[in-house]
C-alpha cells in the first residue's frame, strides 16, 4: 500500500474534532448542504413558473408514471444495496463491499436508462425543448405538441429537473464504481462511455451528453494517477451519504414532477 | 458566445469557491492545533469561517441560476424571458418570469457582499488590537457579531428590489431585517474603537490601513439606513448615492483590508519588509482618494444622478452637475495613479526590502512563531500548541508587552 490509511488512534497533534467523526465525512455533509441549496433553487424555478403560470397543464398519462414509479422501485432499491456495501464495508468483507457497490451501480443505471429512454419518447412526440432538434420517422401526439407550444415552461422546468438529478445519478455511479473498482473502473467507463455514444441516434440529446462519462473517466485518471489511493470503510459510508442523497432528491422530483402533473 | 463564455466561467467559479468553502470549514472545525479551542481562534480565522460557510449556502444558488440562464440562451426554455426577444433576436419564449432571475441572484448576491467584506472585518479586528497593544475590546461579543452578520445575511436579499413590485408587508419585512444588520455592525464599530481607546499605537502602515477601514466601513454603513428604507429607497434607487454607499462599505473598505492585510503578513511571506514612507504615501493618497470620489457621489444622487445613463450630456438637470462629475473623474483618476506606487513597493521590496525578523510586529498569533519565510510544512513538521488566546497584549506581570498564543503559562493566570 503506497498511501496507507490515516488512523486518528495515535495521540493528535489537533483539538479533538468538533462532531466526534472524520473530516471527510463532514465536509460531505457540508457539500449536500450546498447542493441542497443548488436543487432548492432548482425546485424553487420550477414551483415559480407553475404558480405565475395560468393553466398549468397535466400532461402525464399511466405510462410516464407507471415507468416512473419502476425508476422510483430501481433507486429505492439501490438505497438498501448501499446500505448493504456499507454493512459489509465495516465488516470488513472485502468481496461483499465489491459485490454490494456493483449491485447499487446497476440499480443507478437502470435507473439512467428507464429515464433516457423515457426523455427520447417524449421528445419523439413532441414534449421537447425548441432547441432539441426533431426526430425524424416519429408520430408528434397532438396533446404533447400543444402543451410544448402553449406553456413551454412545462418542458423547461421537466427536462431542467430530471437532467439536473441524471446529471447526478449519472455521475455517483462514476463515484461509487472508482470506490469498487478503482484503476480498473477506467476501461469500463471508456466503454460506457462509447457504447452510451454510438448507440443514441445523433438527435438525441444522450448523443453528446455521454461525452459527460468521457470527462468523467479523464478526471478520475488524473485523480488516480496524482493519488493512488486504498479506500476502505469511511469513503464507502461517504460515497453512501451522497447516494442516499441523491435519491432524497429524486423523492422531492417524482411528485412534484410526476405525479402532479397527472389527470386524476 | 461571450455572454455563455462568462456564465459559464462564473458556474465553474462557483464550483470552485464551493470546494473551497468546503475545505475551509472542514479545516477549522477538525484540524485546530492542540489547545486552539474556538474561542482562542484569531479574529481573522473566525471571520474566514463564517464566510466560508456563506459560500457555502450561497454560491449552490448562483449555480443553479447560472444553469436556467445558460439553459435559457441555449436550449430554448424560458425560464426568466417573459415573451419575445433574447439578444435582440425574436424567439418562441414566453411565461417566464425576470423576477425569478432577481430572486435567485439575490439569493446569492447579498451573502456575497459579506463574503466580500467579512475577511477584511476579521483582519483589521486583529490589526487594531496588535498596533494598539491591547487585547480586543468584547471578542465574544466579535465572533457573536460575525456570525450575526452572516445569518442576518440570508434574510435580506429583497431589499434589493423593493421597485420590483412586491408587496409592501414584505418590503417591510426586509427593511426591518436589513435595519436589524446595524446592530451587530454597530458592536463591532464601537468594539473597534473601544480597542483603540487608550491603547499605545503604533502607526504603521497596515495599522493605517485598518483604521482606513473603519473609517469607510462608519461612513459606508451610515447611508444603509437610509438605503434600507422602501420609501427612501424608490427615490434613491439607481442613483450615485447607491454607488457611493456599496463602493464606500464592500468596495473600498474590502479593498483597504486586502492592502492591510498585505502590508501585515509581507514580512512572513517574503522574509522582508515593506518600505513604509512609500507604504504611507500609498495610504493618504488612496484614503484621500477614495472620499473625494465616493463623497461627491451621495450629493450627485441626491440631486437625481443615475447610475446606468450612458450620456448624461443629453439630459437636462444632469447637466447642471457636471463639476460633480468631473471632480469625480480626476479624484479616480490620481487615485488609481497611486496604485502604482503599491505595486511598486511590492516588487520592489520582495528583492531589497529590510530583511524581517521572525516576528516584527510583536504579534502574538501561530504565524509569528515559526521562522521568516516559513519553512516547508509551515512550522517545520511540528505542529505548535496553545495555551494562551490571541490577544494578549500589555498583560500586567508578563516579562514583555505580550504573551505568545503558545507560551505555556508560568503561573496560574489564565
Amino acid at each position: 500500500m503506497a498511501d496507507t490509511v490515516v488512523t486518528h488512534d495515535i495521540p493528535s497533534v489537533y483539538e479533538p474534532s468538533l462532531f466526534g467523526t472524520y473530516s471527510k465525512k463532514i465536509g460531505m455533509w457540508l457539500f449536500l448542504m450546498s447542493d441542497s441549496l443548488t436543487f432548492g433553487a432548482l425546485l424553487y424555478a420550477y414551483s415559480y413558473g407553475r404558480i405565475s403560470t395560468a393553466g398549468w397543464p397535466t400532461p402525464f398519462h399511466s405510462t410516464s408514471i407507471v415507468n416512473a414509479t419502476i425508476m422510483t422501485a430501481f433507486l429505492l432499491t439501490s438505497s438498501l444495496t448501499m446500505v448493504m456495501a456499507v454493512r459489509a464495508s465495516v465488516q470488513k468483507d472485502a468481496k461483499m463491499q465489491t459485490i454490494w457497490l456493483l449491485a447499487t451501480i446497476a440499480c443507478g443505471a437502470g435507473f439512467v436508462i428507464l429515464h433516457g429512454m423515457e426523455w427520447s419518447k417524449l421528445i419523439a412526440e413532441g414534449l421537447t425543448l425548441p432547441m432539441f432538434p426533431a426526430v425524424p420517422g416519429h408520430e408528434v401526439s397532438a396533446e404533447f405538441a400543444n402543451v410544448a407550444k402553449s406553456v413551454p415552461q412545462f418542458p423547461s422546468t421537466f427536462f431542467t429537473l430530471t437532467g439536473m438529478h441524471m446529471v447526478h445519478v449519472t455521475l455517483g455511479i462514476v463515484y461509487l464504481g472508482v470506490v469498487a473498482l478503482r484503476r480498473k473502473f477506467i476501461p469500463v467507463l471508456l466503454a460506457l462511455w462509447l457504447i452510451a455514444w454510438l448507440a443514441t441516434p445523433s438527435y438525441s440529446p444522450f448523443h453528446y451528453g455521454a461525452h459527460v462519462l468521457l470527462v468523467a473517466a479523464v478526471v478520475i485518471s488524473i485523480i488516480l494517477w496524482l493519488k493512488p489511493k486504498v479506500y476502505d470503510s469511511s469513503d464507502v459510508e461517504v460515497a453512501g451519504l451522497y447516494w442516499h442523497f441523491v435519491d432524497l432528491v429524486w423523492m422531492f422530483i417524482f411528485p412534484l414532477v410526476y405525479l402532479m402533473s397527472t389527470r386524476i | 458566445m461571450g455572454a455563455d463564455l462568462w456564465i459559464i466561467s462564473i458556474a465553474i467559479f462557483c464550483l470552485g469557491a464551493l470546494m473551497g468553502a468546503l475545505n475551509f470549514i472542514t479545516t477549522t472545525l477538525d484540524m485546530r492545533a492542540k489547545g486552539m479551542t474556538l474561542m482562542r481562534m484569531p479574529l481573522t480565522c473566525w471571520a474566514w469561517f463564517v464566510t466560508a460557510i456563506l459560500g457555502l449556502l450561497a454560491f449552490g444558488v448562483l449555480l443553479s441560476a447560472g444553469i436556467l440562464l445558460l439553459m435559457d440562451r441555449n436550449l430554448g426554455t424560458s425560464f426568466f424571458v417573459p415573451l419575445g426577444t433574447v439578444n435582440g433576436v425574436l424567439t418562441g419564449h414566453k411565461g417566464g418570469s425576470p423576477l425569478l432571475w432577481q430572486h435567485l441572484f439575490w439569493f446569492f448576491g447579498h451573502p456575497e457582499v459579506y463574503i466580500a467584506i467579512l475577511p477584511a472585518m476579521g483582519l483589521c479586528s486583529q490589526l487594531l488590537s496588535v498596533f494598539s497593544r491591547k487585547p480586543i475590546f468584547g471578542y465574544k461579543a466579535m465572533v457573536y457579531a460575525i456570525l450575526a452578520i452572516g445569518f442576518l445575511g440570508f434574510m435580506v436579499w429583497g431589499h434589493h428590489m423593493f421597485m420590483s413590485g412586491m408587496s409592501p408587508y414584505s418590503a417591510f419585512a426586509f427593511s426591518i431585517m436589513t435595519m436589524g444588520i446595524g446592530v451587530p455592525s454597530a458592536i463591532k464599530t464601537f468594539n473597534w474603537l473601544g480597542t483603540l481607546w487608550r491603547g499605545k499605537i503604533r502607526f504603521s502602515s497596515p495599522m493605517l490601513f485598518a483604521i482606513g477601514f473603519v473609517s469607510l466601513f462608519v461612513v459606508g454603513g451610515i447611508s444603509g439606513p437610509f438605503l434600507a428604507q422602501p420609501v427612501l429607497d424608490i427615490y434613491l434607487h439607481e442613483t450615485y448615492f447607491v454607488i457611493a454607499h456599496f463602493h464606500l462599505i464592500m468596495g473600498v473598505a474590502s479593498i483597504f483590508g486586502i492592502f492591510a492585510a498585505t502590508y501585515y503578513w509581507f514580512p512572513k511571506m517574503f522574509g522582508r519588509m515593506m518600505n513604509e514612507p512609500l507604504a504611507k504615501t500609498h495610504f493618504w493618497l488612496t484614503f484621500i482618494g477614495a472620499y473625494a470620489i465616493f463623497m461627491p457621489m451621495h450629493y450627485y444622487g441626491m440631486a437625481g444622478g443615475l447610475r446606468r445613463y450612458s450620456q448624461g450630456t443629453e439630459v437636462g438637470w444632469i447637466n447642471q452637475l457636471w463639476p460633480i462629475q468631473r471632480f469625480i473623474s480626476i479624484a479616480a483618476f490620481v487615485t488609481i495613479a497611486a496604485q502604482f506606487i503599491f505595486v511598486f513597493n511590492l516588487f520592489w521590496s520582495m528583492k531589497k526590502g529590510k530583511k524581517a525578523v521572525d516576528n516584527p510586529w510583536e504579534a502574538t498569533t501561530l504565524e509569528w512563531t515559526t521562522a521568516t519565510p516559513p519553512p516547508h510544512d509551515n512550522f517545520g513538521g511540528l505542529t505548535p500548541v496553545v495555551y494562551n488566546g490571541p490577544y494578549e497584549y500589555s498583560v500586567p506581570g508578563a516579562p514583555r508587552d505580550y504573551v505568545m498564543q503558545t507560551d505555556a503559562p508560568v503561573t496560574a493566570r489564565h
